[in-house]
């Protein structure tokens, strides 16, 4: 525990030390204002415009596009995730898609489905489904086939039903996994929503940051992307803290 | 199981896709796709012009540059932070949590570092690939397995000796596992930075092809790098699962 706390210490200072290498680079005019901005100033051109309500929407379209196909490929990868691990004869023709599947450069997709359907937040959601949905379903896929014989045996000799046996054996076991595969989900989708809006969308976080990169505006284009980086690292952070919490609480 | 039911499986597969792939078509229409067949005619027609072959080119020349930093930075590295326990245990919440950030959100960063081109399309394939590559290598040096290395102690091996004969080969099924990771993923990083800011390259045609509107173009040139890519992947797989295999 006490190495734990050493490192986690060190960690913050290794983070604080490159934040202020990075000020001082700025300020001192090393790194040109033109490529980058000191990280203080970022952040108060971030304060600026949070308070200020310009990013309101962008905001609300962007993690509600993330919310909502995290949510499906949470839900369909599972449910996918256990059928499949039903039906070995259709695993064995799924496993090539699965193999190969992160190897496709997805968001070369991503026109074709802009032209499939239409300019929304539909494409943008579909997209990222398509890049959380696998992640998924392998990790239930690899969950499911780790839960060890021997708890399956007792399950049997304590004469669970099925139900029973799902709830209380099977998913605590394939628990570990599956959340891995969870954590993965939202990373993917979010990575997906911002590169979706990035290259072809006409709002959210990542279209703002690629419209002030184009007209030169680098405060409100690090602003956002200081935000976008926060957001990404905290959310990270609040499942990987859940997950602690289920995991540990499963040890006891 | 057998190489014939294999054979059958990968047939099925294939047939399926290029069926869902038609009754999309059917559906979206030629504003949206083309038919599979005359987008595989179209992929070869592109093929055999030669100004298609300097876009490949320089989409190849960038991911090679590309690739060959992210192997050598992240095996080294890996190695490093897997030896030193302490430095390991602090840089791997920042690699996880830099691994899960959005990183087309830096793009504007690399472009201003680097300028329009070359440089920049490589900076950008680095930083997708390198990051698995490190956690991966990072995490076999860590299990390593006490009894080797005591055994390179009793044997009293060189460092050069030590990693040559003992610690390379245990480690590298999940190094090539990471390569394998590394691999798409720098690939996915050149194509997109391709596609924001390029004068050349297959990202670059694509989303010309988005632009013009020119939906032969776009579709050909997709199917040309998920080929590329999905082949790459299962040869990355094969060998991977035979050095998995042969432990």
């Amino acid at each position: 525990m006490k190495g734990r706390q050493a490192a986690m210490a060190v960690r913050v200072a290794v983070v604080a030390v490159f934040l202020l290498l990075l000020e001082v680079l700025c300020r001192s005019g090393v790194i040109s204002p033109l490529v980058m901005i000191p990280p203080s100033a970022m952040l108060i051109s971030l304060c600026e415009m949070l308070l200020a309500g310009d990013l309101t929407d962008d905001i609300v379209r962007t993690f509600g596009t993330v919310a909502v196909a995290f949510a499906a490929a949470t839900v369909v990868g599972f449910a996918v995730g256990a059928l499949v691990h039903a039906l070995p004869r259709l695993r064995r023709a799924l496993d090539p898609i699965l193999a190969s599947y992160y190897s496709v450069p997805f968001f070369v997709f991503y026109p074709l489905l802009v032209a499939l359907l239409g300019l929304s937040v539909l494409p943008l959601i579909a997209i990222a489904f398509a890049f959380a949905a696998p992640a998924v379903v392998m990790s239930t896929l690899l969950g499911l086939d780790r839960v060890p014989p021997v708890l399956l045996k007792v399950a049997r000799i304590h004469r669970l039903g099925p139900a029973s046996t799902v709830f209380h054996v099977v998913l605590p076991a394939a628990l570990p996994s599956i959340l891995n595969g969870i954590k993965l989900a939202l990373a993917y989708a979010f990575i997906a929503v911002i590169a979706g809006e990035f290259i072809l969308s006409g709002g959210g976080l990542g279209y703002h940051i690629a419209y002030a990169y184009e007209s030169f505006d680098n405060k409100t284009m690090y602003g956002l992307m200081l935000f976008v980086l926060v957001s990404a690292i905290l959310l990270n952070g609040l499942l990987h803290m859940w997950e602690g919490r289920l995991l540990r609480r499963r040890q006891r | 199981m057998s190489r014939f039911t294999r054979a059958t499986d990968l047939a099925v597969f294939t047939i399926v896709i290029l069926a869902l792939w038609q009754c999309l078509y059917d559906y979206a229409g030629e504003v949206a796709i083309t038919a599979p067949m005359a987008t595989f005619r179209n992929a070869g027609d592109l093929l055999v012009k030669p100004e298609f072959w300097p876009n490949v080119g320089a989409t190849m020349l960038a991911f090679a540059y590309a690739f060959a930093i992210s192997a050598v930075a992240g095996v080294a590295l890996g190695v490093l932070l897997g030896v030193r326990r302490f430095a390991g245990e602090v840089a791997e919440p920042i690699l996880a949590a830099i691994y899960t950030i959005p990183k087309v959100t830096l793009y504007p960063v690399m472009l201003l570092a680097f300028g329009l081109g070359m440089s920049a399309k490589v900076a950008f394939g680095v930083i997708h690939g390198v990051i698995p590559i490190v956690l991966f290598t990072m995490s076999a040096v860590k299990n390593l397995s006490p009894t080797l290395l005591r055994t390179v102690r009793v044997m009293r091996l060189t460092g050069w000796q030590a990693a040559s004969t003992v610690i390379v080969p245990a480690i590298l099924p999940e190094v090539i596992s990471g390569l394998r990771v590394g691999f798409s993923l720098t690939l996915l990083g050149v194509l997109i930075g391709e596609m924001f800011a390029s004068q050349r390259g297959l990202g670059f045609l694509i989303i010309n092809g988005i632009n013009g509107h020119n939906v032969r173009m776009m579709t050909a040139v997709t199917l040309i790098v998920v080929l590329f890519a999905v082949t790459a992947n299962s040869l990355l797989l094969a060998l991977d699962r035979h050095i998995h295999h042969h432990r």
